[in-house]
């Protein structure tokens, strides 16, 4: 028996492109590139002395730009409840377009929501070091 | 302009879509603009800023959508995680 809360493989496929799509035209062309590509966004902010790295459904990873220390984990969801034979998850390149947007819009304020933990508390630091290099490598390439 | 809305299972979703000059289509944008809000949800109004630099705008009310946005995105307020 199907599950009420898992959408069929087409239907998650389906939505993930529309997703995609939609990152494309918020964020831009090097936003997707870098979603395709490394199943990450970096976000840069405070003039580039500081960033995050965005995962789908899992905490932004908080980093100093200048020395590649990681900081913090800031966990953070975007459930939706309105229809339960949907699940509450968005596809994974809305909820990574969602984060985009709520530190676009007010960083601060998303932060003040967030849970935040040290690192390693769900992502594993080696993963994430892994991560940081290769957006620096991408970015270098591009 | 376009109302959209990030939904789980579909991805994004065209609530309305009009001509906020025209009367009528802005009274429907208006109306579907407040439900979304009074359903807990966020308003983002992407735009480019200088240099084509992607940026986004939080709105609260139809007025304050920026001249000549073509698109509100709307999505689930944030909340903390585990």
């Amino acid at each position: 028996m199907r599950s009420r809360h898992h959408p069929d493989a087409a239907t998650q496929a389906a939505a993930e492109r529309r997703g995609r799509e939609l990152l494309l035209e918020t964020a831009g062309a090097e936003a997707l590139e870098m979603y395709e590509h490394l199943g990450l966004l970096a976000f840069e902010a405070g003039g580039g002395e500081y960033g995050y790295l965005i995962y789908p459904h899992r905490p932004l990873v908080g980093y100093d730009a200048r020395s590649g220390e990681l900081l913090s984990e800031y966990c953070v969801r975007f459930a939706d409840g309105s229809d339960p034979a949907a699940g509450e998850r968005l596809p994974d390149a809305d909820d990574v377009l969602a984060k985009w947007l709520a530190l676009r819009m007010d960083e601060a304020h998303t932060l003040e929501l967030a849970n935040v933990h040290p690192l390693g508390r769900q992502l594993d630091p080696q993963m994430v070091r892994r991560d940081l290099a290769s957006v620096r490598e991408w970015r270098a390439a591009a | 302009m376009k109302l959209l809305r990030m939904t789980p299972g579909k991805g994004d979703v065209l609530l309305a879509e009009g001509d906020p000059r025209v009367a009528e289509d802005e009274e429907r944008l208006i109306e579907e603009f407040r439900r979304q809000l009074d359903l807990g949800m966020w308003a983002a109004v992407p735009l480019k800023g200088d240099a084509g630099r992607r940026e986004a705008t939080m709105v609260r009310d139809f007025a304050e959508i920026p001249e000549g946005a073509d698109r509100v995105i709307f999505f689930p307020r944030a909340a903390g995680g585990r």
